[in-house]
């Protein structure tokens, strides 16, 4: 912070209209778009004169409707990544949706239902016990009751895929009963739009 | 394939050449009506004791010092493999003196070592990268040469030598077809490289190839992706498997003498096919498919005509395995709620239930002349090889506990099962043992190597 008398006086001014900005910006005007990051206060010292740069945004509470136009500038592979559509988990050697599970495949289903050029493909996996081979089979029943749920919801059968990796792919390689759960999923990958 | 030519002596008396047939480049061999044929044993009629010391090498160049090493550390490996003889161990051999010929060996001294047979072995480069074996077989009671050929060939195959003597050595001793010039396909993640996709960092699996004692190892796929369960053809020529490469599973075969890949069972998106068997008798695959919503087992010809479903039950029907007559198949299903072996005739009838336990899988059913089903069987938090035999409807079990032990495969001859096992470093190796329980050997050490199947 600055120590000069000059720039101490300017502070006061910027306070001010700081304070009036700010009751100005409480009014029912539309709010701006959220920039990805808020920009810090300015540091560095300003000339006598020079207009104040202008104050930080305070960030909105509730969470930004995202546009079409955010997913669209993303490759496929940024978009799984980073994915809108969640896993959903199953029992040890069992391939029913249980009551979290469906509330996922909801969820899923209304992203896909905002997005309707998506196709996406279901993995079915498995954790490490049991042997590769029925897990294959046990995989591929996990994807298909996924999908057969999607389905229910609405969703054109023709956009959704299935695939098994029985337990070839884990998602964690540890040992214990976490990474195990988390590895008994239909995972949703967005394949192409 | 090495080409090995060799001619046969057979002899009933020290050192005398009784008939010398010269055989082909191609190997076919004709003995002579007066041989007479030497079975060594030893007195009490408990196994054999054989010594295995290093060839005699007859010229001085180091490639043949090192081939005279390498070929008996092989061969005695080889015999020791199948255990039909006692093995003395290679380190106490150092008192023996060498032979100074092939027939001029100490025998006094072997018998000494408590040694019923000695194999007698000399190596010669012949020039043009040639070299020439010969090898006899002794009774070190009764001097006699129980067995003796030449091989000429290649110098870049040793192991190649050691393998068809230790095969010529249980044929003609033991009536015994041995397993040394087999080969096991498997899958294996040892190239360290990633699954080309849109999730990241996911491992390749891809199919190789060895030699039954994990040497020699050779790429069968190279697509960058996920490849399981390799399943050899009778005639040796193709090996079948389950690939991830067009972003589905279907059933890949690899005519590998060809450098061809064919899909017979055209799988799609809806209609996947996975963990193909070849029957016995070279006509026909089965494999599992999920065409018709559900996985069910369905067999057709090898080209893929002739499809039939086999089985037709909402259950998981899983991993099928004929029987050695290409009559039957066993396979898992998990109709009663936990996955079980069953066991159906080819024309769809005839389906029994085989095992009760918690979880069973992968079966293999032997080859002649036994009569039983490997399978992978949950014993805890992991699992382990049991067989059943099919005639006594007796359990055994072939290992206890150690790591989780899985997809086991029959050897041709049907005395040894290869299997996966996580014991010791936690990874997947490929160890292969006695259907008796004995003689675990671990095959694999690079990477983690699964889901074997072994050769004719």
């Amino acid at each position: 912070m600055s120590g000069t008398r000059g720039s101490r006086r300017n502070w006061l001014g910027i306070a001010w209209v700081m304070v009036l900005l700010v009751l100005g910006g409480c009014s029912d005007n539309p709010p701006p778009v959220v920039p990805d990051s808020v920009p810090s206060p300015p540091a560095e010292e300003f000339s006598e004169g020079a207009p104040p740069p202008p104050p930080p945004v305070a960030p909105r509470v509730s969470p930004p409707v995202v546009p079409e136009d955010e997913f669209a500038s993303r490759s496929l592979e940024e978009l799984n990544r980073d994915s809108p559509l969640d896993p959903a988990y199953f029992s040890l050697d069992s391939s029913g949706l249980d009551a979290s599970a469906q509330r996922v495949v909801e969820a899923n289903a209304e992203v896909l239902r905002r997005y309707p050029n998506w196709i996406v493909t279901i993995e079915g996996h498995c954790d490490e016990r049991g042997t590769p081979e029925y897990n294959l089979a046990l995989g591929e029943r996990r994807a298909l009751a996924t999908r057969q749920y999607l389905v229910e919801l609405g969703l054109d059968p023709t956009r959704v895929r299935t695939v098994s990796y029985g337990k070839e792919f884990p998602f964690d390689p540890g040992h214990d009963d976490r990474a195990w759960a988390e590895n008994r999923r239909a995972h949703f990958v967005i394949t192409d739009r | 394939m090495t080409k090995i030519s060799r001619r046969v002596f057979v002899t009933a008396f020290t050192g005398v050449v009784v008939a010398a047939v010269v055989m082909t480049a191609f190997g076919s061999v004709s003995l002579q009506q007066d041989e007479v044929s030497l079975i060594i044993g030893d007195s009490i009629g408990a196994q054999p004791s054989f010594a295995v010391p290093n060839c005699l090498a007859l010229t001085r160049d180091t490639a043949t010092t090192d081939a005279a090493t390498v070929i008996a550390e092989v061969l005695w490996n080889d015999l020791d493999f199948e255990g039909e003889f006692r093995l003395i161990p290679r380190d106490v051999y150092g008192t023996i003196p060498s032979a100074r010929s092939i027939i001029d060996l100490p025998f006094d001294r072997w018998q000494e070592l408590g040694a019923d047979g000695v194999v007698s072995c000399t190596v010669a480069a012949i020039g043009d990268g040639q070299i020439e074996v010969s090898a006899r077989l002794f009774s070190v009671r009764s001097l006699e040469s129980a067995f003796g050929v030449v091989y000429t060939g290649s110098n870049r195959n040793l192991r190649a030598y050691a393998h068809q003597l230790a095969d010529e050595i249980h044929r003609t001793q033991r009536g015994l077809q041995g397993v040394a010039r087999t080969r096991l396909a498997f899958v294996s993640d040892r190239d360290s490289q990633t699954v080309l996709g849109l999730v990241e960092n996911r491992p390749v699996k891809e199919i190789y190839l060895a030699d039954y004692d994990g040497a020699n190892v050779g790429r069968v796929t190279a697509n960058r992706g996920l490849n399981t369960n390799p399943a050899w053809s009778s005639d040796g020529r193709s090996i079948a498997y389950t690939s991830w490469l067009s972003g589905f599973p279907d059933v890949s075969i690899s005519h590998i003498f060809e450098g061809r890949l064919s899909n017979p069972m055209s799988g799609n998106s809806r209609e996947q096919n996975f963990l193909p068997a070849f029957s016995p008798d070279g006509r026909m695959i089965a494999f599992n498919s999920s065409r018709d919503a559900n996985n069910d087992i369905y067999v057709a010809n090898v080209d893929g005509s002739g499809l039939r479903r086999l089985t037709n039950n909402p259950a998981i029907d899983t991993s099928p395995t004929w029987s050695p007559n290409s009559q039957q198949i066993a396979f898992t299903s998990d109709r009663t709620g936990t996955p079980q072996i069953y066991v159906i005739g080819v024309d769809g009838t005839g389906l029994r239930r085989l095992t009760y336990e918690t979880y069973c899988d992968r079966p293999t059913w032997s080859p002649p002349p036994f009569n039983e089903i490997a399978y992978s069987s949950r014993t805890g938090p992991g699992h382990d090889i049991k067989v059943l035999d099919l005639a006594t409807n007796e359990i055994r079990q072939l290992t206890f506990g150690l790591g989780t032990n899985e997809s086991p495969a029959y050897s041709p001859n049907g005395r040894h099962v290869a299997f996966m096992s996580t014991r010791g470093s936690g990874l997947k190796q490929i160890y292969t043992i006695r259907r008796d329980g004995n003689g675990l050997r671990r095959i694999t050490s690079s990477g983690n190597n699964e889901m074997p199947s072994w050769s004719r």
